[in-house]
Parts: C-alpha cells; structure tokens; sequence
C-alpha cells in the first residue's frame, strides 16, 4: 500500500536554479528508504516537498492522502501533524528540559496534561532516554539531544518519519546508536521512515531501499542497496 | 475543551516571557510609555482647545433689531418665521423696556439720561441663537431679508476669523493625535519584531511539530497586550494626577475665565481608556504582524 508518492515532480527556485526534474517515486507504508546523493543534487529539496517546506514548481505529492502541493500555509500543520521531522542540528528548544521539549508538539495543540505525561514517558522509553527527563539540552551529548529531538518527532505516532541526516553531526559509534533506534521505531512501530544521508557506512549496513539523486533525477533506485555501488554513477 | 486549553497556555507562556525577555519587554514597553504621554497630551490639550471654542461658538448670536412701527402681532408672526429658519436654535425676545430697564441698571448715567426722555428711544429685539457658527452669515442675511427687521447684527468679519481659526486648530490637533497614535504602533511594532526575531527558532519548531498558526501566534498576542497595557499604566497615572494637579493649581481655568479648562471628572477617565485601549490594540497589532513574518517555513 503506498503512503507516498510523486507524480512528475518539478522544482525550480526563484533564483532559476532547478533542483528536482521530473521526480517518480512511490513509497510504501512501513518502508525503510534512504535517499543519497553528492551535495547539491536536490535530495533535501525532495524532502521539503514532502514536509512542504516547498511547493513542486510543478507536479503532485501525496503524503498519507494529503494533496501536499495544495495545502495552504495555514493548513501546513495538518500535514506536519501526521509525520515527524529528526534535523542534523536536532532544533531543540535550549531554555526547557528533555520532557518539556518531547511534550512539546502535544502542549502546544491543548492536550491534557494527564494525556501527555504517558505519551512522553512511553517515547523517552524508546529512545532510552526517561533517565534524563529533567536535564536541559545543553547538558546532554550530541547523541542524547539526537534522540530527544527523535523522542519528540514520534510522541504523536506519526506514520512517516522524514529524517535529514541524523547522523551528520555524530561519530560512528553514536551513529550507530540512533540508527538502532530509528530501525526499532521502523520495526516495533511500523513507521515509514525517509533518510537522507551521506553516512555510506550505515547504508552499506543496513541493507535497506536506496534511492539516489544525480543532478535532480533519480538515477537509481535499489531495494537493499549500497553506497558504494552508486558511487560511479 | 482543547483550545480552552490552548488559549489558557498561552496566556501563561505570554506572561512568562514578558520576564524572560525581560531586557525586550523593557525596551517594548519604555518605547509604549513615552509615546502614550505624547498621546496623553496631545489628547488632554486638543480636548480643552475644542471646549474652549465650543462655548465661544455657543456665545456667538445674532441680534435682530424690529423696526420702530412694528406691532406685536407682526413681532410675534416674525418670531415664527425665525423659528422656521433652518439653522435657527433658539429665539429669544427682549423688549424695548426691558432694554431700557437693564440699561438704567448698568449705570447712572445711562440712568439718568434716559429718564429724561418721555419716550423709550430703543427697540424691540431678538436674540437669535444658530446650529452652526459657519452658517452665521447667511442666516444673518435671511433675517434681515425680513419685512420689519430693521438689522441683524452678529460682529461681522470678526466672526468669520474667529471661526476660520477654531477650524483650524481643532483639524491640528487632531492630525496631531493620530500622528502620534501611528508613531505609537510604529515604534511597538518594531521592537516585537525584536522580541520576535529573538525568538524565531522556536516559531521554526513550532512549525515543524505541526502546531496550528493560530495556536503559535496566541501567545505572541498575549504579549503584545500585556506589554501595550503595561505601557500605558505610567502614562494613565501621570494623566490622571497630572491633570487633576494642573486643574486646582489653575483653578480651573486659563489666564482668564473664558479659557475654561474641562472639569477632570469623568474627562481623565475617559482619557485613561482611551490611552488603555490604544495601548493594547497597538500591542495585538504589532505582534499580530511580526509573527506572520515568521509562519512561513
């Protein structure tokens, strides 16, 4: 059953720069996609299509049945509200603590407190993280603010986890980690989860669908592809 | 139950971060306080220009002189026909004698002059009160248009520039508090935009985690009204005792009696809310308009 899909996607910036030409992509409920490329190939573009970020120039994007091109900029959180974003600079709030920051996305739609303490607990769980409930983001490694800012994208059990290179930031080990945590979310939960990375060492390893971007086409799409295969292309 | 919720939260996060910016929330609000003085002024001195010219206008009337031979019957027809004129008011009659009583009155002279003659040598008149002061001459020329008016007196020429100045000053001052007002929303707009741009990452979360436009602008809303209300406390206070201070010290009036000030009771109060209301509209607004900037990512 698809949850995505892009039907001849276009985007073209103001600046006259095109990213993305001709986008295709079909993307099942519960997959494990990573999206890889050289720098400036589109793939983020590809991605704030899907969150809208950005509108295709031209073409559809359906997300979860949501005609994403048309989706006004008011209406943008009904979208926002069924998928979770995880940043390579984890976008935390410094000035509240790990709870409040997970509790975020609930507190601010007016859901009660009582509804929301279970609903946090259960997502710092996940990440491994219900030990450090009261500390600030600053007081945490770079690893432990990654899995908060995962904690607080899954609170609401979004179908679709769109990840930009979570692990842009992080040393192999502590990658190593996250990804655990994000393919348990993507198994125990069944989430879709979109990755974008440039980390060839966890895509070689987790033998996943690789789809990846030259110059704003799709030049290969693989089920459990690798890095190093596409690297000629 | 859900945007109860929200609506309480946000009241709370404004509150909160009225004091968590605290440096912003000062420089917000100094900026609303001087302005809203300026405004105070503005307001309290505009209002007791028009006051002053609103009685001088009603002290303005046109005295009508009958003609010697007139009856009573054509007096009392010609009181009728006043009255039908459109900018007419009020008619009000005064005999010869009653002229002449109030003459003997004012001084001896005029006393003793006059009981030497066997005839009253003054005339019936009336006092002819008008709508509007701008209308007085053409009023003036209907009257004496009239059969037994002998002459319709109202200070010609002083009249008009009387007129043409109290135009002049109450459009003025009324430029002046609007200008002021506008300077107001300028001057708070631009430092919740400061406010805001401090805080745009958290906008950019919000964004992110799929709250509401609605729900991420509130608290800005809030804020925006708290610090406009706050704002405009000193100048409601310096209003209020500034004015009544200034009224017993003068005694209610200026250099002479006929600049009457108006009474501070219920004037300041009214003034106050004005300065409350303009305060916290100007406060919503502002923060109304920064926050959209940001509701776009």
């Amino acid at each position: 059953m698809k949850y995505i899909e892009l039907k001849n996607c276009y985007k073209t910036y103001p600046n006259g720069v095109t990213a993305l030409a001709d986008i295709n992509l079909e993307i099942s409920k519960g997959e494990f996609v990573f999206i890889i490329g050289p720098t400036g190939c589109g793939k983020s573009t590809l991605m704030k299509l899907l969150y809208r970020e950005e509108k295709p120039t031209k073409g559809n994007v359906l997300v979860g049945g949501i005609k994403v091109e048309k989706l006004r900029n008011g209406k943008v959180y009904k979208l926002r509200k069924k998928l979770g974003i995880i940043f390579q600079n984890y976008r935390l709030l410094p000035k509240q603590t790990v709870y409040e920051n997970v509790a975020f996305p609930l507190t601010m739609d007016g859901i009660k407190d009582s509804e929301i303490r279970p609903k946090v607990l259960k997502a710092l769980e996940r990440v491994g993280l219900k030990d450090k409930i009261k500390s600030f983001p600053d007081e945490l490694s770079g690893g432990e603010q990654q899995r908060v800012c995962i904690a607080r994208a899954i609170v609401n059990e979004p179908k679709l986890l769109l990840c930009d290179e979570p692990t842009g930031n992080l040393d192999p080990g502590v990658s190593k980690e996250i990804m655990d945590v994000i393919e348990s979310i993507n198994k125990k939960l069944g989430t879709t989860i979109i990755m974008v990375t440039h980390d060839a060492q966890i895509v070689n390893r987790m033998k996943k669908r690789v789809i990846t971007i030259n110059d704003g086409v799709i030049s290969n799409d693989i089920m459990k592809g690798k890095y190093k295969a596409n690297e000629n292309n | 139950m859900k945007t109860i919720r929200v609506f309480l939260r946000s009241f709370k996060e404004a509150f909160k971060s009225v004091f968590r910016n605290f440096s912003l929330s000062v420089a917000s609000v100094t900026c609303t306080t001087i302005t809203l003085i300026l405004v105070s002024i503005a307001i309290l001195v505009s209002y007791n220009v028009n006051n002053v010219t609103k009685k001088l206008e009603n002290e303005l009337t046109i005295v009508v002189y009958l003609e010697r031979e007139a009856t009573p019957e054509q007096a009392k027809d010609l009181e009728g026909t006043l009255k039908s004129i459109k900018n007419v008011e009020k008619v009000t009659f005064k005999s010869k004698d009653e002229w002449k009583f109030e003459m003997q009155n004012y001084s001896t002279t005029l006393n003793t002059t006059l009981s030497y003659l066997t005839e009253n040598p003054l005339l019936d008149s009336y006092t002819v009160k008008v709508k509007n002061v701008r209308d007085l001459h053409k009023t003036a020329e209907k009257i004496k248009e009239q059969e037994i008016v002998r002459t319709a007196e109202y200070g010609e020429g002083m009249v008009e520039q009387l007129v043409s100045v109290f135009d002049i000053v109450e459009k003025v001052t009324v430029i002046i508090v609007f200008a002021l007002i506008l300077i107001t929303a300028f001057l708070i707009n631009n430092t919740i935009k400061l406010t805001i741009f401090s805080r745009r990452g958290e906008i950019e979360i919000m964004r992110y985690v799929g709250t509401s436009n609605y729900a991420i602008r509130l608290p800005f809303i809030f804020e925006g009204l708290f610090l406009g209300i706050i704002g405009s406390i000193i100048p409601i206070i310096i209003t209020i005792y500034g004015y009544i201070i200034a009224y017993t010290r003068l005694d209610g009036h200026l250099f002479s009696n006929v600049l009457s000030l108006v009474k501070p009771f219920s004037f300041v109060i009214y003034v106050s809310l004005v300065l409350l209301l303009i305060g916290a509209c100007v406060g919503v607004f502002g923060s109304y308009k920064a926050v959209r900037k940001y509701l776009k990512v």
